[in-house]
Order: structure tokens, then sequence, then C-alpha cells
């Protein structure tokens, strides 16, 4: 049944595949972990704050990116950024901003939003005589976050991060609406120019799936080796 | 050296301290006890700013605790806490968890932090575990980490909250042996305890609290000799029974 396919394309087109389109959704899909990771935690604690002028502010951010399509945010992003960066520097021209640079700023915003409650729900989950004892000691709130309840916190959510870090991976495939080329992206390019549809799909398939299957064995491995002991 | 001036705390409509007054003198080792809910652990947590009160005054040498410009972090560094609940930090092994807030808090250098924690670690007898997590360690064996850890950042006064209630009954009595050596080394000492033969053993006075109020402040003699409310009489007939 396989005598129509024609599997040598994919060989062919090996080094365009992984060159170009893998190290885009690689390189996103890092970059757009780390920045959502820092940002993210930086909105969970305003949210935690208790103080109604940080913490109001970033529930509504994480509210609105989580109730608005990622398709459209990227979209509306791409074309909207311009006319803000204009706004901003003041500029006669919309600022040029790179598709890359568009693409890694809307992951990283919208990465942000699910990052912050996932963060929240790991500081949440640090019992509040961790606190007590470590201001009992006379730790300020700085070193208190930083030493004591955000590396348990962290420890605890590694899964969640680490599974929401594969999503991402996936989702990176969603530039496409800016035309931009990723793995995806790539292997859909080889498969209209040759016709080869079905091989090149099924084989970024195969790809995902590897790719994604040794991420979550190494999060399981990762999880047993930084667990607390209790 | 603490003084508690006429404190009362409200939890919304509900009053859980009823103006509170006690003082502790340097060296001297007061035994706070009470019924469950009767507010003891709510005072002393106040006497370090981990529960904010609404009324009165309480000082810890001569530093309010309450006044807004008081550094609240410097004035905990120098009063030690203990938990029921031990609260080491679960991440960090027994070293760390000695030396990290010497250098974060006090800014000692490493060095210096790991040989004060060694030395501490040694008088609770836990030296050959210092490189253990605290999930490795018993109950009795965490709390006593905890009290060295207190210890390391050198205070003034030392506060007990029920440090031997969530303990098992074996484990009970090496934690009150270290307390009982710090007491004796004249260490300032506030403790929230049922343990009345430590009470016996080491306080100079006994604190007898019930719904938020306290309701005796006598010698420890007197205290269990002859206590002059009835609501003492019945709480020390009921927990000296058995």
């Amino acid at each position: 049944m396989f005598a129509n396919f024609d599997f040598d394309v994919i060989l062919r087109s090996l080094p365009y595949l992984f060159y170009q389109g893998m190290t885009f959704t690689l390189l996103l899909t890092t970059l757009a972990t780390l920045g959502g990771i820092l940002v993210g935690t930086l909105l969970a604690l305003m949210r935690l704050s208790g103080i109604p002028f940080l913490a109001i502010p970033a529930a509504a951010y994480v509210n609105l990116m989580r109730s608005v399509p990622f398709v459209l945010m990227i979209f509306w992003f791409y074309f909207l950024v311009p006319y803000i960066g204009q706004w901003v520097t003041r500029s006669a021209q919309p600022l040029q901003v790179g598709a890359f640079a568009s693409c890694l700023v809307t992951f990283t915003l919208f990465e942000a939003a699910f990052f912050c409650e996932i963060m929240r729900a790991g500081i949440q989950s640090i019992p509040r005589g961790q606190v007590a004892a470590a201001q009992a000691l006379g730790m300020t709130y700085p070193t208190t976050m930083g030493y004591i309840v955000l590396p348990q916190a962290f420890r605890n959510m590694v899964p969640v991060l680490l599974t929401q870090t594969i999503v991402l991976f996936q989702d990176t495939s969603l530039v496409y609406v800016i035309s931009v080329t990723d793995f995806l992206g790539a292997a859909s390019k080889i498969a209209e120019r040759d016709g080869r549809l079905v091989e090149m799909y099924t084989f970024a398939a195969c790809i995902y799936f590897i790719i994604s299957l040794m991420a979550s064995r190494a999060v399981q491995q990762m999880q047993q080796r930084i667990a607390i002991i209790r | 050296m603490i003084k508690i001036d006429a404190v009362s705390k409200w939890y919304g409509p509900a009053q859980v301290l009823k103006d509170c007054t006690a003082e502790v003198a340097r060296g001297e080792v007061v035994v706070v006890c009470g019924p469950s809910g009767s507010g003891k652990s709510t005072l002393i947590k106040c006497v370090n700013g981990l529960e904010p009160f609404q009324k009165g005054l309480i000082t810890v040498d001569g530093i309010s605790v309450s006044d807004p410009k008081t550094n609240l972090p410097k004035l905990r560094a120098r009063v030690g806490m203990v938990f029921q609940h031990f609260e080491l930090f679960p991440h960090l092994t027994v070293r760390r968890n000695l030396t990290l807030p010497q250098i974060k808090v006090l800014h000692r250098d490493p060095g210096q932090a790991d040989k004060t924690g060694m030395r501490l670690l040694d008088r609770v007898g836990l030296r050959a575990h210092a490189d253990k997590f605290p999930g490795q360690l018993s109950g009795g064996q965490q709390q006593r980490v905890a009290i060295a850890r207190a210890l390391a950042m050198d205070p003034i006064a030392m506060l007990f909250d029920e440090p031997t209630s969530a303990l098992d009954p074996e484990m009970i009595q090496e934690v009150l042996d270290v307390m009982v050596t710090l007491a004796k080394d004249g260490m300032t000492m506030i403790v929230v305890t049922h343990e009345m033969g430590f009470a016996r053993k080491v306080a100079n006075r006994v604190v007898f609290m019930d719904k938020g109020e306290i309701v005796e402040d006598a010698p420890t003699a007197d205290f269990f000799g002859k206590p002059h409310s009835q609501r003492a009489q019945l709480f020390l007939s009921k927990i000296l029974q058995h």
C-alpha cells in the first residue's frame, strides 16, 4: 500500500526541516518558556500580594489572556505592535518589528498568564508555617520568597510547568498565521511544493510525538531527582 | 526584657486576646498554659510580630513590636522561635537550614555560619545528621534541629509554641531535655506547653490563660501549690490526673 509514497522526500528535506524549522520551534519554545516563567512569577506575586493596586491589574491581565484564542492574539499582536511602538517612540512611521520578535513577545505574554496561575497554585501550596518560620528568623519578604517559598513551589510545580512547556512546543506551530516558518511550516512547504502531503505530515507528526514523549519522560526523571524528601 | 501591656486582639468580631499584661525579665523562664483556644499561641506570636494586635503595647528589649517604624525583621532575628510543627525548610539540608538564616539575615560569612551551626548541632546531639534532609529525621530530631536553628541566630530570648505537642510520646523527652539545658544556661524563654513536669522543673513563673485572658500569673511553686482561680484549679486537676 506504500507503493505510491515517496519517503525519500523526507530525507532530501531533512536539513531544511531541522536547520530552519526545528531551530525556530525550539528557540521560540525555550525563550518563551523562560520569559513566561519570569513574567508569570511576577504576575503571581502581584496577585498574591494582597495589594489591590497590584493584584487587580494582574488578575485582569491573566483573565483576559486566558479568554482570547491564541491564534487571534498572535495575529492581532503582529499587526498592532508596530503602531504601539510608533506611539511609544513618537516616530512618524509604524515601528518595524520582526516576525520572530513579535512571536516571542506574544508567546511570552500568553504563557505568562498560564505560568502565573501555575505559580500561584504552587506558592499557595506551601504551608503558612514555612513563611512564619522564615519571618521569625528575621528574613525579609524577598529573602523568604527567594530562598524558602519559591524553591519549594518550583519543585512542586515542575511537572505542571514542563507539561505546559510541552503544550507550548506544540502550540508554536500556530505561527503559520503570520507566515513564519517553524518545523510544521517547513514540512508543509515541502509537502505542497513536492505534492507529498501524506509523507511530510506523517513525518512531522512522528517528530512532534517523539520529542513530546522524550520530554515527558525527562520530566518524570527530573521530578524524582529534585523531589523534596518528606 | 519582654513587656506585654494591655494587649487585645480581635479576629473580626471575635476577641481572642483580652487586655493581656505580663512581663518577662532577663534570664526568666515563663510557661504559658491553658485550655486549647485560650489564646496562648496567639499571644506568643504577637511577641515577635507574627500576629498583629489591635490594642496595647509589646516591647522586646525596649523596642515596640507594633510600631510601624520598627524594623520587624531585625527585631525577629533577635528573638528565636520554635514552632509546634518544627517548620524546618524541607528542601534544604539540616546544615543549610542552620546556615542560610545566619548568612542572609545576619550577613555572617559562610565559614563562620557553618562553624556556629555545627557547634549548635553538637549541642542538641545531632552533628552526625548535618547533611541529611529534615524529612529523613524523626520528629524529635527535627524539633531539636529547629531549636539549634533558632539558637544559631544568637537570640536574646526564645519563644516556644507548643514544641512537643506534635511529637510522638517517646520523643518528647529528648526535646524537653534540650530545653531544660537551655533554661539552666540562663536563656530568657516563653514556653507555651502542656508539659507540667517541664514547668515544675525550670519555670520561674506560670501564666495561665483562658478565653483570651491571663487568669493567673504566679511563681511556679504557688501556681502548682494553690492556684487562686477556680479555672486554673479545674485545668490543673484535669491535666495532672494522669
